[in-house]
């Protein structure tokens, strides 16, 4: 058993229901008590569908286990295919079905329903959402592609176009509505077709012809790899291995993808629209060079967010994981590049020691790793799922081609203190605009409203308001207490941070230095201290004193 | 100066004797893993660890949503493809996770072993392991079993479950002592010191709640115990403390000016207050939940309002929002009805309103759709779809995380119900 708060990722059935939701026509019956339901407002709350999931629930209860579980599951199949009329049917278990003996994909081919019927085994015990994703897919194309698998496919007469298959876009996904968009963008300008475009928008006679194409990109391996590693066997179709985040990542796509199209790259290369490179290399963003930045989420984005960071932000990777282990292999040779430790979990209390452990100035990662830097101060983006509701927007905001290489630079540089300002913080910090509770002006649990905060102790407010669901203040979050500057507790308990953070401080501070220390910014001043003691502990030394302080930053300073 | 409505006469008043659609099918609501979200705030002392499956864990998740990443006190032990190969081995592992967290939070006084649908289905003994692992850890920690799986509760059945679980821990209500009143069902501690102030004003001052809020405090019970239940959806926990002795006090539930009247008139009664004391007792709250109704009347009156089952609070708010407002029940969906419990409501609905117990939910949003009404209440996985269709809709789960009963809190509780009208109406989009 394993002892469990928060969680990446769901079973895998979830994943399933963010494939079929993702398609027009396909339903799934889910074997499963009552309950289990639950899962739809994922897609109807987070997602904000207009329309429910099309997944018909079994619902059984405790005085129908026994053999009236079966006739249940018939039943509701029936009906299903009467009521909704699916073009083909997804039958499966959730975890508790799959305890019970019925064989759902055995009952549901006995009735011999007019239409296909893909059984789906997910094994809720051992696997996730993410592989629950790219199952469900996999089977889907399986049994319903058509073409002829002995020969490599070709350009279909009377079609002057090389034509592509998008695969991996689901619903659920991050920013996979607009990823959409941008490498249609791409595919427009390099003259290529797109063939189908699934799971996204996708009907299960779109993807019968899915061997149409001549070749296929895979947006996001967690859910595309295996459907397109078979694709690849079956209709020899060459898929992408570069996933287009970033605009280093686009402009290798925009030459693979030419290149299995057989089309000249140099009409996509310039688009207009590329303003990242011009805004990171403008001098307001010299600051941002060599800033500390610890990555975490799934193994595609995080693997994409550590190349623009480093190459096209000037920021240092000091922190590299995913939560999804089945691409385990690439984040650790993406980790062996970046010359750090990989970290492969999805234990949140792990990613929480590591990060605290990293002393970074920004976090990129998911929901989960925002409240971990909301706690510890720091910055953050989020640029993977799991996310809340705010990171299903309204307004276009991908992060694959140029458009959301422009969008990963507004939003990873707007949390951090902008150059300008924090010059200004630094000359001006004694006066009343720029005291230290004053905070950045993005920080928008720093600002002026709550209590100012004088020391690398104190908490920033868990603030409300990001729940998918709304809660009255009755139960509101709790609350981090206040911590009054005299206190200075270190932020966590040792047990919580693991001991990493614990050190032997035998050095005590005297009032000088501790009065200096004081005087540095309260964003970097929490990593003086700990540098400082480090230094102290290193070298025996009793006391901290004004010049321990400046030796110590100028033996870390780089 | 204040008319209270007399007595309402039950038998063949309303819908007393009115048939009920039963109907089985795709049920679209919460199980009673539900329950923890809120149970949690009330008794700080306590932590419920769920035994079940990645689906469990994400459900709480979900529910609980920003709540999980302040330190809460609930988790999920996940069982894993070995824990299924022998329940030998499961136990271990349930006795090493529960080692772990209590080594962990060493503040925790009670914790709950909750049962889910896979640890009932793999038949994993959680009432022997309560009793297990209460060896190794009574006194500092008292440890206690329920189930919240989907295969045995709805939603807030989750509270029954639990509270029912207390009851056999409750000392034992001395022969011969004076009287007491118990109140049941988990309130908001605003709502319930707000009921507590007017039922010490009346003059019964041996009141005591259930949950307490600490864990370990457990209010007495005996034969000597009078109770009244705060919630609907509390069978369970009334069959035990019958058990015990004590005796239940029918009454509307404390919804409203007039539901919150007569759910203080049952105590009054049973305790032999006089009536002109009780009237000066309730007056000025009664007033001011009249006076706090009257904002919402003009959007609410004569509007027809469909509940798709999800809390069995349905039936109470039907009530309120009829007599009260003057709203037009259509259908009202429970999850699982008692008739016992509900005769006070069911008695003041409208004949014609048409009851109906369990769901098949295609067949019921069938009815929603043919009938056309005003507002739906119904929950969230349904409401936007709903809203898409041209529905105008009250997202049920709000009603069980708000404060909403007694005098101070029914225009609040009208404002519930009246919002989404005034925003479909405002909007211009």
């Amino acid at each position: 058993m394993q002892l469990s708060v928060w969680t990446y990722e769901g079973p895998p059935h979830v994943g399933a229901m963010r494939v079929a939701t993702g398609m027009t026509d396909v339903h799934y019956l889910l074997h499963a008590p009552q309950g289990d339901t639950y899962a739809d407002l994922l897609f109807t709350m987070i997602e904000r569908r207009g329309k429910r999931p099309p997944v018909t629930y079994t619902t059984f209860q405790a005085r129908d286990l026994g053999t009236d579980t079966a006739e249940l599951f018939q039943t509701a199949a029936r009906d299903a295919v009467a009521r909704y009329n699916p073009a083909a049917l997804l039958v499966g278990s959730s975890c508790t079905a799959e305890l019970i003996q019925d064989d759902p994909a055995g009952m549901a081919q006995a009735m011999r329903l007019p239409i296909p019927v893909i059984p789906l085994e997910l094994p809720s015990y051992s696997r996730k959402e993410n592989w629950g994703a790219s199952e469900t897919f996999y089977q889907i194309v399986r049994t319903l592609a058509v073409g002829d698998s002995s020969r490599p496919a070709s350009r279909q007469a009377g079609s002057p176009r090389p034509k592509a298959n998008l695969l991996g876009p689901s619903a659920l996904g991050f920013r996979h509505r607009d990823d959409i968009v941008e490498i249609a963008k791409i595919l427009a300008a390099l003259g290529i077709e797109i063939n189908v475009t699934a799971p996204m928008g996708a009907s299960a006679a779109d993807i019968a012809r899915i061997a149409d194409a001549d070749f296929n990109i895979v947006m996001y391996p967690e859910i595309a790899d295996t459907a397109a590693r078979w694709l690849e066997k079956s209709f020899k179709q060459p898929f992408t291995k570069t996933i287009p985040i970033g605009h280093g990542a686009t402009l290798d796509f925009i030459r693979e993808v030419a290149g299995l199209a057989g089309v000249d790259a140099a009409p996509a290369l310039d688009l207009a629209e590329a303003r990242m490179p011009w805004w990171s290399r403008s001098v307001d963003s010299t600051y941002l060079t060599g800033k500390r930045v610890f990555i975490f989420g799934d193994a595609t984005h995080a693997i994409a967010a550590a190349r623009v960071a480093r190459d096209e932000l000037g920021f240092v990777v000091c922190g590299l994981g995913c939560y999804n282990r089945e691409f385990a292999r690439d984040i650790r040779a993406a980790a062996a590049e970046h010359g750090v430790e990989p970290l492969i979990t999805d234990d949140h209390l792990e990613v929480e020691d590591a990060i605290a452990a990293a002393h970074p100035e920004l976090v990129l990662g998911t929901q989960m790793e925002r409240h971990i830097a909301k706690r510890l101060s720091v910055p953050c983006a989020v640029i993977s799922a799991p996310v809340h509701v705010q990171d299903f927007p309204a307004r276009h905001s991908p992060q694959m081609g140029f458009e959301g290489a422009n969008v990963l630079f507004d939003s990873w540089v707007h949390p951090l203190v902008m150059g300008l300002e924090e010059h200004l913080l630094t000359m001006f910090r004694d006066d009343p605009e720029f005291h230290d509770g004053a905070g950045a002006s993005h920080l928008a649990h720093g600002t002026t409203t709550n209590p100012p905060r004088t020391g690398e102790g104190d908490h920033p407010q868990d603030g409300g308001g990001e729940a998918g669901l709304r809660f009255p203040d009755d139960i509101a979050p709790e609350r981090s207490p206040s911590v009054s500057a005299d206190a200075l507790p270190p932020p966590r308990t040792g047990e919580d941070l693991g001991d990493v953070a614990v050190l032997d401080v035998a050095a005590r501070w005297t009032t000088e230095a501790e009065i200096e220390l004081k005087k540095i910014p309260f964003f970097v001043r929490g990593k003086a201290r700990r540098n400082t003691e480090a230094y102290a502990a290193e070298r025996g030394l009793a006391s901290i004193t004004i010049d321990t302080l400046y030796e110590a930053k100028a033996h870390y300073a780089r | 100066m204040i008319t209270t409505a007399p007595a309402p006469a039950l038998a063949d008043a309303g819908c007393t004797t009115a048939p009920v659609l039963r109907e089985r099918g795709q049920r679209e609501v919460f199980c009673g893993l539900t329950g923890i979200v809120w149970l949690h705030r009330k008794m700080p002392d306590a932590f419920f660890l769920v035994v079940g499956s990645r689906t469990c864990a994400h459900l709480l998740q979900s529910a609980a949503g920003v709540m999980i990443f302040a330190e809460p006190r609930f988790a999920t032990a996940i069982i894993e493809e070995r824990d299924l190969a022998g329940l030998a081995d499961a136990n271990e592992e349930l006795d090493r996770v529960v080692r772990r967290l209590l080594a962990r939070r060493p503040e925790i006084r009670t914790l709950f072993l909750v049962g889910s649908c896979p640890s009932e289905v793999i038949k994993l003994d959680l009432a022997r392991a309560a009793h297990r692992l209460a060896g190794a850890f009574l006194p500092d920690v008292r440890i206690v079993n329920y189930s919240g799986s989907g295969i045995e509760t709805t939603f807030t059945q989750g509270e029954d479950a639990c509270l029912a679980s207390l009851v056999p821990f409750m000392p034992q209500l001395p022969e011969g002592s004076a009287q007491q009143l118990l109140i049941v069902g988990a309130l908001p501690d605003i709502v319930e010191d707000q009921l507590l102030r007017l039922v010490r004003d009346m003059g019964i001052t041996n009141v005591a709640c259930l949950p307490a809020r600490s864990s370990r405090d457990l209010p007495a019970v005996g034969p000597n115990t009078r109770f009244l239940l705060a919630q609907p959806f509390l069978g369970d926990t009334a069959l035990a403390l019958e058990d015990r002795g004590a005796v239940h006090l029918p009454a509307a539930f404390p919804f409203g000016a007039e539901g919150t009247t007569d759910w203080l008139r049952a105590a009054a009664n049973a305790f032999g207050i006089d009536e002109m004391h009780f009237r000066s007792v309730v007056a000025p709250g009664r007033e001011r939940a009249k006076r706090a109704l009257e904002h919402s009347r003009a959007r609410l009156e004569g509007k027809t309002i469909f509940f798709l089952p999800d809390s069995q609070l349905e039936l109470p708010l039907a009530r309120f929002l009829h007599v009260e407002l003057g709203m037009i029940p259509v259908e009202v969906g429970t999850p699982y009805l008692h008739r016992q419990h509900m005769a006070a409501e069911l008695a003041q609905l409208p004949v014609g309103t048409v009851i109906s117990e369990g769901q098949d939910v295609d067949k019921q949003l069938d009815r929603v759709r043919a009938s056309k009404p005003d507002i739906t209440v119904c929950g969230l996985g349904l409401a936007n779809p709903l809203e898409s269709e041209g529905f105008t809709t009250k997202w049920a789960i709000e009603l069980v995380f708000s404060p909403i009963h007694g005098f101070d809190q029914a225009g609040d509780l009208a404002e519930l119900f009246a919002r989404p009208i005034r925003r479909r109406d405002v909007l211009r989009v």
